[in-house]
Parts: C-alpha cells; sequence; structure tokens
C-alpha cells in the first residue's frame, strides 16, 4: 500500500486545489434543486416491436426486435434484441449468443453487396446484381447441357447432374427451402445438402 | 402523459415501449456521497435484490453478453488466457464477469467446476458510497440500489478503494468510475435486470429480497437433500447485507469461489471519515493511485474548499499515525 | 427429438451423452434445471469431457471418445441382468417377440454376410422369420433362442463392467453407480430423458450410437412417455426443417426417398416403400406412401405430373450411388470432376473434414457461388491469411461470387426447431445495403436459367420449364405462398370416402393435413408430415397461445407442431394395453372405451384399440425394433467399432479398423495416422460463447471467447512441459497448427486396455475473417470418414500429437 504520500506532498495536493467553489456546493448545502436521481431514459420507449425466433441453434427461442423507423420502405433500423417471455420454451432467456444478437444483425461483416473474385485475383470487386445472376445462369445452364447424365448404360433416363452441387442453408426457413428445394431438384442436382450432413 | 412505472417483482417481463413515469426519484434516494444534509426519503420502496445461484449457473455468460447490450459497453476483445474467464477482468466496458475455479473436493473426491458471477453487490452499507467524495456521484435508492451518477464522478477513484468487492473500475478513456447499475434504468420502468432476464437456467433471478430470501431457502434445502450439507446463503453482513447475493454449495468456504470474501467490510478508514474532507484524506494516505487522484481533480472543475482541506488536514493528523501504521504492516 | 424442449421438466432423469446441452443449448437446458428444481430429477453427463454441463450435474463420469456403443450395450447388459425392464413395454410394444432367420449371427466383431472385399455386408440374413400366414413369426414368451430378445442378451453378453472399463475408459464402479440410476427408470412411472447431439453423430458409426441408447430407452419403457424420448439437440436454427423438407442428396420432402437407378419406372420405387403389415391389425402408415409421392410430384410438376407419364417420374434425377453427400461431392471435386458450386449460408471450409483437402477441391472448380449475410472463410479460401490460410491467389483459378443475403431479423417464414415445431417469424429490420432475400435470389437463379432454356433448348430442359412456379410475382415469391403449397390443396373437386356423393374439399381449397391426400392426382402437398401447418384454419405456425391447460408444458396451440400438431412421438406407448396411462400424473393420452382422447394428439388412430394396434404406426411390426433388420448399413444391433484413427485396437478383432463398412477414399487412406505417430485423442466441440463461425463477426461474442485454443490435462501438460496460457503445436498427417493452451483438471488421462490415453480438446469457432483473433477450426485436423448410413464426418475422434510451440508472429 502506498503511504508515502507525506504530510507535506498532502498540503500541495490539498492547496493546488483550494478555489472557491466546495466540493460540498454541488450538493444540498446551495443547490437543493439539483437532481439527485440519475436514471438514464428508458431506451426502448417508442420503438417498434416485432416478434421473431433466435436463428441460432434449434431451441427457436422467441425474441423481441425493437426498432427505429419503417421496415416497409427500408428504414427500419434494429436498436435492441431480448428475450420474449410469452415464449414458452425460453421465457424471455437468452443464451450469450442470442443475448447479442443485434451485434450479429448489425456485424461489420455483413454483406452489402454482390461481388466478383476473378481467377487468380487477390481482392474481390463490385459487380451488379444483374451480371452475377447473369454469369450464374450461363455457368448453371452450361454445365448442365454439357454434363447432365440422361440416359445411364442400361438407357434408363436418370436426369443425373453430378457435376454442379449445391449446399443449402440450415438457417433459412421452411418458405426459402421449398423454393430452394424446387430449383435445385428440377435441374437434377444430385450433390445437394445441408447442415444435417455434418 | 405517461403512466407510473410499477416497482418490479421479477424479471421475467417484456418491456413496454409505452412512456412511463420512472419509479426512482429523489425522493426514493436515502443515501448519496458527500451529501451530508439530504433529506428523509419520501418514497420508501420494497427492497429489491438478484439472487445468483452458484450451483445452477452453466457459467454460458449470457449474463455477461446481456450486460454489455443492454448497458452497450464495448469490452475488449483480448485474448486466451489460459482460463474460461473473459474479458479476464471486469472493466468500466464489463460490468459483469464469470469467474470460474476447478476444485477437487477432498471429502467427495469429485472435481466442482465452480463458477460465479462476479460484479457490484449493491451492499446495504455501500463502502463505495461512503469513500466517494464527490456530492451525488453515487446514491443509494431506497430499494437498495446503489447507482453511479457519471456526470457528477470526479474520477478520483476513491469509490474502488472503498469497495469490500474490488467492484468499480476505472474508464482509461473517459475518466468516470463505473459499475453494475443493477439495471437501475430497467427497474425504474419495473422491469429487472438485463442479465436476470436473460439468464438461461434462471440461475440468476430478481424480485424484491424477501421473496429471493425464500426462494434461496429452497435452493439451499435442494442441495442438501443432494448431498451439499453446507450449502447455503451469502449475504454479508459486515456490509449489512446485499442486494445481490449468492446461494453457494459451499457457504462454508466462500473463498473457493474466485476469492469471495468470507466476511467482507469497509475499511476503517472510509468509515472513519465523513464529509468532502475524506477526499484529500483518502489520497494523502494512497487509498487510490495517486496519480490519478491527481489527475481526476486537476481534470474537473469540482476542487476542494479551504475549509475542507483544513478540515481534511486534522483528520489525516489524527488518522495517519493509527492506520497508516496498519496499512503498512499488511 | 421424440419429444418437445418444454417436455423435459417432466423427467426423472436426464441423461447428457454425446452432447453438452448446457453448452451448446442453454435456454433448452432450462427445462433439465426445472426438472431438477421441481421433480427432484437427477442429471447424468457422461462425457470425456467435464463440460458445463457436468458443472450443474449430480453424476458424471469420462468416457474415451468414439466408444459409446461399448458402454450403452454394457449399460443394456446390466439391465436385463439386474432385471431392470420394462416387461409389459418390451413385450408389446418392440420386436423382442420376433423370430431372427436362423443363419444371422455375430463373430469376432462382425455379422453374417460381411464381405471384405466390398466393404459391405450382404444382409439378407439380419431378418425374421415369415410364416405361411404371410406375416413376421413371434414368441411372445421371448424364450425362443431366435427371438429378437435372446439373441440381444446374447448378443450384450460380452460388454461386462469389466470390459466396458477396458474400452471406454469409464471406470467400472462409477458405470455401475450410473446404472443403477438408470436402472429405476424401468419402473412404469419412472423415466429418463437421453439427450444428446453431434457427440453421437459425428462418428464414423454415429447412427449406431444413438440406437444404442434408443434400444436401452425401450428396455426401459422410456419412449414415447412424458419426460422420456430420444431427444436429438439439432445444431441449427432449421436444420430440423431442411431435414424434413428434404434438402439432402438422398431425399425428397418429408422423408420420401430419391429414387436408385435401379428403380427405372415409379411402379418400381413404389414396389419397395409401400409396406405391409408383418403383424396382424397393424397401422404400417408408409402404406399410404403413393398418396404422398403424387401429391409431392403435383407441387412440383403440376400439370406436367400426370398417371400416364409416372407422375413425371423421370423428371427426378436418380441415383447411381447411395448418396451424393458432401464428403463425396468434395471428393470428386479434388479429382476435378465438379465445375459448379452453390454455397448458400454454409461454410463448408470450416465444416467438413481435412481442410486442406477442401482448399485443393476448392480450387479446382470453375465458380464458387456464395450466398451468405456474412462473410464466411469458404467464400475467401483463395485469400491469403498467412498460417491461417496459407494460399497463392495467383494459382487459383476458380471465379466465386459473393452474394449478400438477408438474415433472419429481415425475412418472414418459419424454423422448425428441435421439438418439430414450425414457428413463424416477422421481418423487423431493413435488409442492409443491398442484400437480398434467399427466396428472391433462388428465383432469379432459376428464372434466368429457364429463360436460357426457353431461348436455347438444351439438356432434358422438362423438368425445369415445367416446374410449378405459380406466384403473384415469379421473380418473388412470398413466404405465404410457399407456405400455402408446402401445406398442399386440392386441384380439383375431391369426395368425401366417408359420405359418399359429398365433397370434401374443392379446387383449390388447402387440406386440412395429410390424411385428405390422394394419389389420383387431384391434391398437391409440397411435404406430407408439413400438411397442416397452413390449413383451412389459416397460418398455424403464427399462432401464440400460450396457455398450458396441463400444466404439462404441451402447449398446444402454440405455433404447429409436425405431425398433425403432435406434440410426443409414440404417444400411444405411454399407456398399457388397455389404455390406462402408465403414470396418471403425466397423462398424454387414455382410451376412453371408444376413442383415445387426452393432452396430445394421439399417435395412433383415434378409434384404433388399445389391445389389437401397436404404437409404432409407421412400423410395419407394429413395435418398435431393438432388431433393425437390414436398415442399417452396418448391423441390426450395434457393436463395438474403434474409431478411423484409435489409440487401441477393437478387442474383438484386431484386424478390423474403424467401422468395416464405412466408406473409405483412396486418396484418403494415406492420410490415417496411428497411435505409434499420434498417441492423444482428438475431440472437437463447440463453446457456449460462440455459434459455429457465426459469432466470430460478433464483437461481444468475441470478446467473451476471442481466441482459439486446445484444452489437456494437467498430467499431459506436465509430461510435455505445456503450461497455461502458453502455445502449442497440434499436428498429424492432415495439419499442424498452433493454439493457446487451457490446462484444466476438467480433461483427466483415462486407462483403456491397461493403457493411459491422454484427449486433446479442440474447440471450433475460429477462423480468418470477423473481429476476433485469427485462429484455426478442428476440420484441419479431421479425418474424411463419414458414418456408415449417413456420412456425418468422424469429427469427434481422431488422432494427434502436440508439443510446446512459439507464438506465431501477429
Amino acid at each position: 500500500m502506498n503511504i508515502d504520500l507525506s504530510r507535506r506532498s498532502f498540503i500541495k495536493l490539498a492547496g493546488a486545489g483550494v478555489v472557491a467553489s466546495s466540493l460540498g456546493s454541488l450538493g444540498f448545502g446551495e443547490a437543493e434543486a439539483q437532481e439527485l436521481a440519475h436514471i438514464k431514459p428508458f431506451r426502448l420507449t417508442t420503438l417498434t416491436e416485432t416478434r421473431n425466433t433466435c436463428p441460432y441453434c434449434s431451441v427457436a427461442c422467441g425474441i423481441i426486435m425493437y426498432s427505429e423507423g419503417d421496415a416497409r420502405n427500408g428504414q427500419a433500423e434494429l436498436i435492441h434484441i431480448e428475450g420474449d417471455v410469452d415464449h414458452p420454451t425460453n421465457r424471455g432467456t437468452l443464451c450469450p449468443k442470442g443475448a447479442a444478437l443485434k451485434d450479429f444483425v448489425r456485424s461489420e461483416s455483413r454483406l452489402t453487396e454482390p461481388k466478383i473474385r476473378r481467377p487468380g485475383s487477390d481482392a474481390f470487386e463490385p459487380i451488379s446484381w444483374d451480371e452475377a445472376l447473369d454469369r450464374i445462369a450461363r455457368a448453371l445452364k452450361d454445365d448442365r447441357d454439357e454434363n447432365l447424365v440422361q440416359f445411364n448404360e442400361d438407357g434408363v433416363p436418370v436426369n443425373r447432374l453430378t457435376t454442379t452441387g449445391v449446399l443449402a442453408a440450415s438457417a433459412t426457413t421452411n418458405e426459402t427451402a421449398w423454393a430452394t428445394f424446387k430449383v435445385i431438384k428440377a435441374m437434377g442436382i444430385a450433390g445437394f445438402d445441408n447442415q444435417a450432413r455434418v | 402523459m405517461s403512466t407510473p412505472a410499477p416497482a418490479p417483482t421479477t424479471a421475467v417481463s417484456n418491456p413496454s415501449v409505452d412512456p412511463l413515469t420512472p419509479n426512482l426519484s429523489d425522493a426514493a434516494i436515502m443515501r448519496a456521497s458527500a451529501t451530508p444534509n439530504l433529506p428523509e426519503p419520501t418514497q420508501q420502496m420494497e427492497k429489491v435484490a438478484k439472487l445468483i445461484d452458484i450451483s445452477k449457473c452453466i457459467g454460458c455468460k449470457a449474463c455477461q453478453s446481456a450486460c454489455a447490450e443492454w448497458n452497450e459497453t464495448s469490452p475488449e476483445i483480448g485474448i486466451c488466457d489460459g482460463t474460461y474467464t473473459n474479458p479476464p477482468d471486469l472493466s468500466s466496458e464489463m460490468y459483469t464477469l464469470m469467474k470460474f475455479s476447478e476444485w477437487e473436493n477432498p471429502d467427495s473426491g469429485n472435481l466442482e467446476w465452480l463458477i460465479r458471477k462476479d460484479g457490484c453487490m449493491h451492499c446495504e452499507d455501500p463502502g463505495c458510497l461512503k469513500a466517494c467524495p464527490a456530492p451525488g456521484a453515487i446514491v443509494q435508492y431506497t430499494n437498495g440500489i446503489v447507482d453511479f451518477v457519471s456526470d457528477k464522478c470526479i474520477g478520483c477513484g476513491y469509490c474502488i478503494s472503498g469497495c469490500p468487492f474490488d467492484i468499480p473500475r476505472m474508464s482509461p478513456t473517459r475518466n468516470v468510475v463505473s459499475k453494475c447499475t443493477l439495471c437501475s434504468d430497467r427497474v425504474a420502468v419495473g422491469q429487472g435486470p438485463a442479465c436476470a432476464k436473460a439468464c438461461p437456467t434462471q440461475a440468476i433471478v430478481f424480485g424484491t429480497k424477501d421473496d429471493m430470501m425464500a426462494h434461496a431457502e429452497t435452493r439451499v434445502d435442494d442441495l442438501k437433500s443432494r448431498g451439499y450439507d453446507r450449502a447455503g446463503i451469502y449475504d454479508p453482513q459486515g456490509v449489512g447485507g446485499t442486494h445481490v447475493f449468492y446461494v453457494l454449495q459451499h457457504a462454508d468456504k466462500p473463498e473457493l469461489y474466485s476469492d469471495l470474501p468470507a466476511d467482507p467490510k469497509i475499511s476503517e478508514v472510509v468509515e472513519g471519515w465523513k464529509g468532502p474532507a475524506k477526499a484529500v484524506g483518502l489520497a494523502a494516505i494512497g487509498l487510490a493511485a495517486v496519480g490519478t487522484v491527481l489527475h481526476s481533480i486537476f481534470g474537473k472543475p469540482n476542487t476542494v474548499s479551504a475549509e475542507d482541506q483544513s478540515e481534511a488536514e486534522e483528520l489525516v493528523d489524527a488518522e495517519l499515525g493509527a492506520e497508516g501504521q496498519q496499512r503498512e504492516e499488511v | 427429438m421424440t419429444n418437445s424442449w418444454t417436455d423435459i421438466k417432466n423427467t426423472d432423469l436426464v441423461i447428457v451423452m454425446g452432447g453438452n446441452a448446457a453448452e451448446a443449448h442453454p435456454c433448452g437446458f432450462k427445462w433439465v434445471t426445472e426438472a431438477k428444481a421441481h421433480r427432484a430429477a437427477k442429471l447424468i453427463v457422461v462425457d470425456p469431457r467435464f463440460t458445463r454441463t457436468a458443472a450443474v450435474s449430480d453424476y458424471y463420469a469420462p468416457i474415451r471418445p468414439g466408444t459409446d456403443i461399448a458402454w450403452l450395450m454394457g449399460m443394456i447388459r446390466w439391465m436385463i441382468e439386474n432385471d431392470k425392464v420394462h416387461w409389459e413395454y418390451v413385450r408389446n410394444f418392440t420386436n423382442a417377440a420376433f423370430i431372427v432367420k436362423d443363419e444371422f449371427g455375430w463373430q469376432d466383431g462382425l455379422f453374417t454376410g460381411y464381405d471384405p472385399a466390398t466393404r459391405d455386408y450382404d444382409r439378407s440374413s439380419w431378418d425374421y422369420v415369415i410364416g405361411e400366414d404371410g406375416f413376421a413369426e413371434t414368441d411372445p414368451t421371448l424364450e425362443n433362442p431366435r427371438c429378437v430378445w435372446q439373441l440381444l442378451k446374447a448378443h450384450v453378453d460380452v460388454y461386462t463392467p469389466e470390459m466396458v472399463e477396458r474400452i471406454t475408459g469409464t471406470p467400472a464402479d462409477q458405470f455401475l453407480h450410473i446404472a443403477e440410476m438408470i436402472g429405476e427408470t424401468s419402473a412404469p412411472d419412472k423415466t429418463m430423458t437421453s439427450m444428446y447431439a453431434l457427440g453421437w453423430t459425428q462418428h464414423t458409426k454415429g447412427s449406431q450410437n444413438i440406437r444404442g441408447m434408443a434400444m436401452l430407452q425401450l428396455i426401459l419403457g422410456n419412449i414415447g412417455v412424458m419426460g422420456g424420448g430420444m431427444n436429438a439437440l439439432r445444431g441449427h436454427s432449421n436444420i430440423q426443417g431442411l431435414t424434413d423438407m428434404g434438402l439432402m442428396s438422398n431425399l425428397l420432402t418429408g422423408y420420401l426417398s430419391m429414387p436408385t437407378e435401379a428403380e427405372t419406372d415409379y411402379a418400381t420405387y413404389m414396389s419397395t416403400r409401400e409396406f405391409k403389415p408383418l403383424r396382424p391389425n397393424q397401422t404400417s402408415y408408409w402404406q399410404n406412401y403413393s398418396k404422398f409421392m403424387v401429391s409431392f410430384m403435383k407441387a412440383m410438376w403440376g400439370d406436367a405430373a400426370q398417371a400416364e407419364n409416372d407422375w413425371a417420374y423421370h423428371y427426378l434425377p436418380k441415383l447411381d450411388v447411395p448418396n451424393y453427400d458432401v464428403l463425396r461431392m468434395f471428393e470428386l471435386m479434388n479429382q476435378g470432376q465438379v465445375n459448379l458450386y452453390f454455397c448458400q449460408g454454409f461454410n463448408p471450409l470450416m465444416a467438413f473434414p481435412n481442410r486442406a483437402k477442401l482448399t485443393s477441391a476448392l480450387s479446382k472448380l470453375k465458380l464458387l457461388v456464395t450466398i451468405d449475410p456474412l462473410e464466411t472463410e469458404t467464400a475467401r479460401f483463395w485469400e491469403n491469411h498467412g498460417e491461417y490460410n496459407d494460399v497463392d491467389p495467383a494459382s487459383i483459378q476458380t471465379e466465386v461470387l459473393q452474394l449478400p443475403s438477408t438474415c433472419f431479423a429481415e425475412d418472414e417464414g418459419s424454423l422448425t426447431n428441435s421439438g418439430r415445431w414450425l414457428q413463424w417469424h416477422w421481418p423487423g429490420v431493413s435488409p442492409p445495403g443491398d442484400a437480398k432475400l434467399d427466396t428472391w435470389i433462388m428465383s432469379q437463379i432459376f428464372l434466368r436459367v429457364r429463360e436460357l432454356y426457353r431461348q436455347e433448348g438444351g439438356s432434358f430442359p422438362d423438368p425445369i420449364l415445367n416446374l410449378s412456379w405459380e406466384y403473384e410475382d415469379e421473380n418473388d415469391p412470398t413466404p405465404q405462398e410457399l407456405a400455402m403449397e408446402i401445406n398442399g390443396r386440392a386441384l380439383s373437386a375431391v369426395s368425401d370416402p366417408n359420405n359418399p356423393g359429398a365433397t370434401l374439399l374443392e379446387a383449390g381449397q388447402q387440406v386440412k393435413n395429410f390424411t385428405e391426400l390422394k394419389d389420383d392426382g387431384s391434391t398437391m402437398c409440397g411435404c406430407w408430415i408439413y400438411s397442416g401447418c397452413w390449413n383451412v384454419d389459416g397460418n398455424n405456425m403464427a399462432r401464440r397461445d400460450n396457455s398450458d391447460p396441463s400444466g404439462l408444458g404441451v402447449y398446444q396451440n402454440w405455433t404447429w407442431s409436425w405431425p398433425v400438431n403432435r406434440r410426443i412421438l409414440y404417444n400411444r406407448a405411454s399407456c398399457d394395453l388397455e389404455g390406462r396411462p402408465y403414470d396418471a400424473d403425466r397423462m398424454l393420452i387414455e382410451w376412453d372405451g371408444e376413442r383415445w382422447v387426452g393432452n396430445d394428439v394421439p399417435d395412433i388412430g383415434v378409434t384404433s384399440r388399445p389391445e389389437e394396434v401397436g404404437p409404432f404406426i409407421m412400423n410395419p411390426e407394429g413395435t418398435s425394433r431393438l432388431f433393425a433388420r437390414g436398415m442399417m448399413r452396418d448391423g441390426p444391433f450395434p457393436t463395438h467399432m474403434e474409431p478411423f484413427e484409435s489409440p487401441m485396437a477393437n478387442v474383438f478383432n484386431a484386424e478390423m479398423r474403424g467401422n468395416p463398412v464405412a466408406r473409405v477414399f483412396e486418396s484418403d487412406v494415406a492420410d490415417l495416422g496411428t497411435s505409434e505417430e499420434f498417441p492423444y485423442v482428438g475431440t472437437s466441440y463447440r463453446l457456449t460463447e460462440h455459434f459455429h463461425f457465426w459469432t466470430k463477426h460478433n464483437k461481444v461474442n468475441a470478446a467473451l471467447q476471442p481466441q482459439f485454443f486446445v484444452e489437456i490435462s494437467e498430467e499431459l501438460a506436465a509430461e510435455k512441459g505445456i503450461t497455461k496460457g502458453g502455445w502449442v503445436r497440434v499436428w498429424n498427417k492432415r495439419a499442424s497448427i498452433r493454439a493457446v493452451a487451457v490446462v484444466t483438471k476438467r480433461i483427466k488421462p483415462l486407462i483403456c486396455d491397461g493403457k493411459p490415453v491422454h484427449v486433446v480438446g479442440v474447440p471450433l469457432h475460429w477462423g480468418f475473417t470477423g473481429v476476433a483473433k485469427k485462429g484455426y477450426g478442428p476440420n484441419s485436423l479431421t479425418v474424411f470418414i463419414g458414418d456408415a448410413n449417413i456420412e456425418t464426418p468422424e469429427s469427434k475422434a481422431f488422432l494427434v500429437n502436440i508439443e510446446p510451440a512459439e507464438e506465431p508472429v501477429a
């Protein structure tokens, strides 16, 4: 414990601080009106609530998203997320991942524009959605036209494409999954899995 | 016009987005630092408490996460130091911290992983408040919450020295001290603290102190039925009891839980000084880093009057001898 | 999960083995703590590490990674030996009484029919004796030496507590202590729940691990009851949904299966799928397969699917191998046989084994398309990140398109949780920048390919040109439209089979559930098991009534559960042969003399008499199966198999490496190591602070667990001179990685076959993107071999060596 401060240096310290106002003056001494309770204003007042479920594990905890602005015109900004007490499974609780969901939604690593990395390049560069999707459609059709196995050696129709593969996302909705399923199976793509395989 | 917020009885509640009048106001302040002539509070609230049942804690750090999100702090992204405790210490950006200790119980031969959520205990008799020289920078409400008011903090760090649990932390950038507020802004609108709401296993629960004490007793009974004969409640009376308290599997050995003090008390030095004089007095005996004190006092408009100074001089004269020597022996 | 998360509160005993529920599913684990607090339930944890689940357990025992089958068979042996058997359940609700063919047997770790040349079994002897009446022969006394019960007894006889200890490292006294605890739940009014996850699946015999526990649970009568069940704690928010929806190389929707090229027409395809009952009076619900299949084909191809063209059967791809699973696709990719690969919300560079091979494979693609809300290592596999991704971009010729998609906060629709609840959610945030909905992206890809086929023609365009795509805005199908398709509707008027002349459904009307589906083309349904999710009552998945009249955590009106809003599968098995609940306090359903009534939707025909119709309605036996017949490639009973990389030989057959029928690609053989070179057992796992490779992009979670580490025992640390917080190198033939060492009492050396076995724990969550410190995933080290039945890679048991190392230069 440092008790080196001698009486002399103590005087110096104290003396240096001697000015007109007193620490006490900010209390009830002469400013009764000074507010003591400094409670921060409640952060969620007037925000919009939206019910959702946590996208991480399969407990699927109910959450409430608190946002500012209108989602329908692309203006809604996420302010806070917390557990939904009405939800029978989590009853408002959240794990360390769920409790920090806002910083996942607002992560600096969120992707905001399509990008292309050209062969041999060491960087991504922006590309328009239209161009990106056209490149994909062209590549997919070309590969399918060239490599679709329509019949096996016995002449049985097999309509199988194994030179294109797809991994689907187990965090997308069932409705997205259905749209994805329809497109991929219709193309004849055989190598089609999701995270359930891991 | 907004509706008055009720006093909270649980953290299991969805906040309202409608405006509410906070239930915490000046009328509910029972103590304020360096404010000797504080009027008696006219709003007597029921005491609240956060109970941390270590036997139900899975060490998931949801409390830390929810705390950082609610209080909008940014704990540092550090390194792994060979333990699960992260960040490595409480900070002005991390008001609560899971501390992990591995203990081989010599009686049972079993390994126990004792995980304690550390943070402000909200003492009934708060050492931080008593040590604080800045008028109104630390207040205590009649419901038991001890809150720091950053606008009034002079960054002297005495509260850190005054705390028997080593909780408050200085912000290196903002030069004010901060700690868990028991989510006073949530409590003020009838909600419980963010950590208690988030806690997946409800190892952290919140409500009136009476309710929490009754709940704690049922938890102790459950633990005893499972062979934890020394299970008990940690609500240290040396600081008048606390508004954050624990259920421990081994209440006879609180030090097992990452050095939870067995019998915490406010330093006699802090108890000895009254009024603004303690500012300089505490500096004199070096309870806080002197550099910080100098910087803080000069960096703020709040300063010491001649009157206070001389009062302090006397006190230091009186106290330095005994207390100083005592300290030296430590 | 057979049961739901909230049902766990009804249990008497929880066993967490093959998982780490408190860390991976904290808010679901809440219900374990509720059961402990309110039912005085106990928690057992069996795990190589003393986990955070173990921290709140009543009893913990260690086990060597990859030896769970020996442990579970030993447990079954103990139950039989000590008469801890729910006899009425076993006799009536399992196939214990069924007589098995004389040819079936087991010797030297192998079942009859093994051919080492093909690494496969001839499974024809693994079946019942069928009597002249066409039904399987049974012996209700269970005394026939060829009945399943007697065969099981003989099969598990070798797994004594001493043998269990020798193989698994679980000390016999601890094993026996747990056996006593589990044995108590054989009482009809006591139950145990099994909570497991990837600790059981990520093995080359993962399916058999799970079967082992399922068999134990059946013997104890713990399936189909409140607080019981086999509860697979699924990893992702909709991994259950994507499996149900059939986004797998071997599946169609609702567990209809992909045709193989041996099934040359629809009739042949159907011939092996419409199971006839194997016992009198049994339901054998798959007899309705054709209704689900035809309705599915109508959902896919509408008017182009007609009886005349076998419902467009040839539009479906036909498999020439059992599976084009991810391992096979990366193997083919690495051979240069894959040109184009899509990763929608998937980061395979960190998820699949042997990362060096994955990088090599991705480098051979022409085009990689990633669709994700976040940066992924996969999208940047070509980018140099020093030792964390040591590649030369100039030498990688793969074009990469990185498409930004939305996340949960910005989209609408349903996710299926582990307990089979389909829960609808709503968007509350605007997508960042130019990020787009996945449905829009898939539609754009489809419409543009279809347009190219319209303009240019090409290879067999029919399934693409005729794909049903009837949405108000074909560029942007809404979740409502898609959900209604999944539920299904009448395409033409459907008459009421119970009321001749009356109409059941008008054309265009949503079907109530799958019981209204037809195989004549008059109905369509995207996924039969989801039928009922959006019917005449509207969007049942959006229901938010959280009342629970029984107080038993059923929540019948909260969202919607498949099938037909049933919350606990096989719930008929919670009642005796008279239909009385085994535990009146936990009544799920009961027989009122005429029909089944109760707190849950009965998992049986509502008027099926309890003494006649068995509870396992999907099985042609009407019972559950202790003996799996030929349905699993690696045996009708689980038998102990070592991991492919193991510190000891298989005690039953020293020549046998790993699972004898697991697929091993030739190119991977050289990468397998032995315990002489790599003496320590590596195992991988998640930490509660992170979610896979997502949350390292989140500053809060990154702060809570910032840096990659490995965990070892104090004993191994002392032996190797490794210090807590110091750096180590961990390596095997596939990779050499560096990590911080966490030295802990929570991992202890095990004694297996008389020798100490050290475990090196390797958590996942770090990579080279995001705000956490750069690090490695365990997949740099893991083995490129999958489970013999479903090809899930063996990420939970592999061999490594370890030594102190220098800190990497930042």
